[in-house]
């Protein structure tokens, strides 16, 4: 009788030890190394500034101090606070709307043969129709409410979720696809645990880029036409020369993107933790 | 015939596989037919491109066939087959689970019952020297241990008649041997039918209870030859076989012959 002790494999090494895949410590030291250099960059952009401004080499009109933009936002932070919260709604709806239209777009791409042909060249033309433009349209026929500026967010973050989506979904290996068949495995179950998976890398790509867009379309939706908003608050300070205010309103915004990019990235690193892009710890064996 | 589901295991009969491009058509599989009994381990050896994966996917009904027929278990394939177990050439893992729960995907698309299914990938993994790395990711582990992972998942249903193309063909030397013997062994004692889609005429004759030879496209059958050796085969003891040595040799005579044309 052979048991399993008579062959050895030779190419075993030791287990990997569970707890590297999600060390909080090694994460947080490989943040930090990545964001000293940036903010060194940073700072060195903002002491500039400090001194151009200060010492007043262009007007104050034109570009405020630090400490200027700084008052303003302690002055007006309960109205900038709304303005911002306003916005940030705008961009959170439209973005999740983008993300389920883009994925439902994406899904009939990919799976679909007559759908492919038919709505992949019109999502592709679509692109081309500067979306921005549209904006006073939308304000026409929706109104001065929140709806348009959603929609222009929508129509503007639709776009790289659709792209990222159908290549994720095209990228499955075809043989795992084989493999699901001998399973006898229905399509649902194939979509659920193989190629939706799999696509998650490029589509969460798509995701990060849809965040940032999504915060663009709002604030042009407020350009055109509203009465409350970041992108009105802009434009009413660039009105009455508002420097200050417009720095502030610049600032907030800039926070609203970056915030949410945070967001869907500390997604990304709880959906895929596997990924290559992800990975820590180095591989066990080198064959 | 009601007996043929007891002394076929797999019945090809007269199989021809064309694949048709927009400008040309190629003939990968001609006049193919072969009968294999259960319990058989058959080696295919052939040159490159010569329609070993096809006849191994015709057979799984993951390809349709031009003409000729396949049956297996005595049922016609007609589709996706799910009494087969299939070993891919690359592991063909999901890189998001670990070894476990890669094995036991078979058991989630089959429906099988959980807790039955959880204590035989837990057999299985001890089987092949996986344990301790049930929770690994593919990508730590090395091409060998990726191998092992994939004849698990292949293995869990005990599907009747397993098919394997060249699934140990990216391996090194060593690590090969190792699997080729562990492979015996999983044959030996589950009783499995095995057909083996091979480049190595070592590797064929190590593991085959019969070796077939196959042409170079369109691909024929050549020759059918038994391997006279025990069931249970140690690699030291088979190599210096003298029927090692004489088979080894007529096959690469009958693919030198039939490259030659």
């Amino acid at each position: 009788m052979v048991t399993s002790k008579d062959v050895q494999p030779a190419d075993r090494p030791t287990p990997p030890a569970p707890a590297s895949r999600f060390d909080l410590g090694a994460r947080l030291l490989r943040f930090l190394d990545a964001l000293w250099r940036p903010a060194i960059v940073l700072g060195a952009l903002f002491v500039l500034w400090w001194i151009a401004s200060e010492n007043e080499w262009m007007p104050h009109y034109l570009v405020p101090t630090p400490g200027q933009v700084w008052d303003t936002i302690a002055g007006d932070w309960s109205s900038l606070m709304y303005h911002s919260y306003v916005t940030l709604y705008e961009t959170v709806i439209g973005f999740l709307l983008a993300s389920v239209l883009g994925l439902a777009t994406a899904v009939l791409i990919a799976y679909s043969r007559t759908m492919d042909k038919a709505l992949y060249p019109i999502v592709l033309f679509a692109q081309v129709i500067p979306k921005i433009a549209i904006a006073p349209l939308l304000v026409v026929w929706f109104g001065n409410g929140l709806a348009p500026k959603i929609m222009l967010a929508v129509l503007i973050a639709f776009f790289p979720v659709v792209v990222s989506g159908v290549a994720g979904l095209r990228s499955t290996d075809p043989e795992l696809l084989e493999l699901s068949a001998t399973m006898g495995a229905s399509r649902w179950q194939t979509f659920r645990k193989i190629r939706f998976p799999n696509a998650l890398p490029h589509l969460m790509a798509g995701e990060k880029v849809a965040v940032t867009l999504a915060v663009v379309g709002a604030v042009v939706g407020e350009f055109v036409g509203a009465s409350e908003g970041l992108g009105y608050t802009l434009l009413l300070a660039n009105g009455n020369l508002d420097s200050a205010m417009l720095f502030a309103a610049l600032f907030l915004m800039s926070l609203i993107g970056i915030l949410l990019f945070v967001v869907v990235e500390v997604l990304e690193a709880l959906l895929i933790p596997w990924h290559a892009s992800r990975r820590t710890a180095t591989p066990l064996t080198t064959s | 015939m009601p007996d043929t589901l007891t002394d076929t295991a797999v019945d090809v009969a007269g199989l021809t596989v064309r694949f048709r491009s927009k400008r040309s058509s190629t003939t990968a599989l001609d006049d193919v037919s072969l009968r294999v009994e259960p319990g058989a381990f058959i080696s295919i050896v052939g040159p490159s491109g010569c329609g070993k994966s096809t006849l191994l996917k015709v057979i799984a009904g993951l390809v349709a066939p031009t003409t000729g027929s396949v049956s297996l278990l005595g049922e016609p394939v007609t589709g996706p087959m799910r009494t087969i177990g299939f070993a891919f050439q690359r592991a063909a893992l999901l890189e998001w689970r670990g070894v476990r729960k890669n094995i036991l995907l078979q058991a989630e698309m089959r429906g099988m019952n959980k807790a039955r299914a959880g204590v035989r990938a837990d057999a299985l993994i001890e089987l092949t020297g996986l344990s301790g790395f049930e929770e690994a990711l593919p990508h730590e582990l090395s091409g060998g241990m990726q191998q092992r992972v994939a004849l698990c998942r292949a293995l869990l249903h005990e599907p009747p008649v397993l098919l394997m193309d060249e699934p140990f063909g990216a391996l090194d030397a060593l690590t090969r041997e190792q699997l080729n013997a562990e492979l015996n062994r999983i044959w030996r004692e589950t009783g499995t039918t095995i057909l083996l889609v091979t480049h190595s005429i070592a590797e064929a004759v190590f593991l085959g209870t019969r070796v077939v030879v196959m042409s170079p496209r369109p691909g024929r059958l050549v020759r059918s030859l038994d391997v006279d050796l025990p069931a249970a085969r140690d690699y030291a003891q088979v190599m210096t076989d003298p029927t090692f040595g004489t088979l080894t040799r007529q096959i690469r005579e009958l693919l030198g012959s039939a490259e030659s044309h």
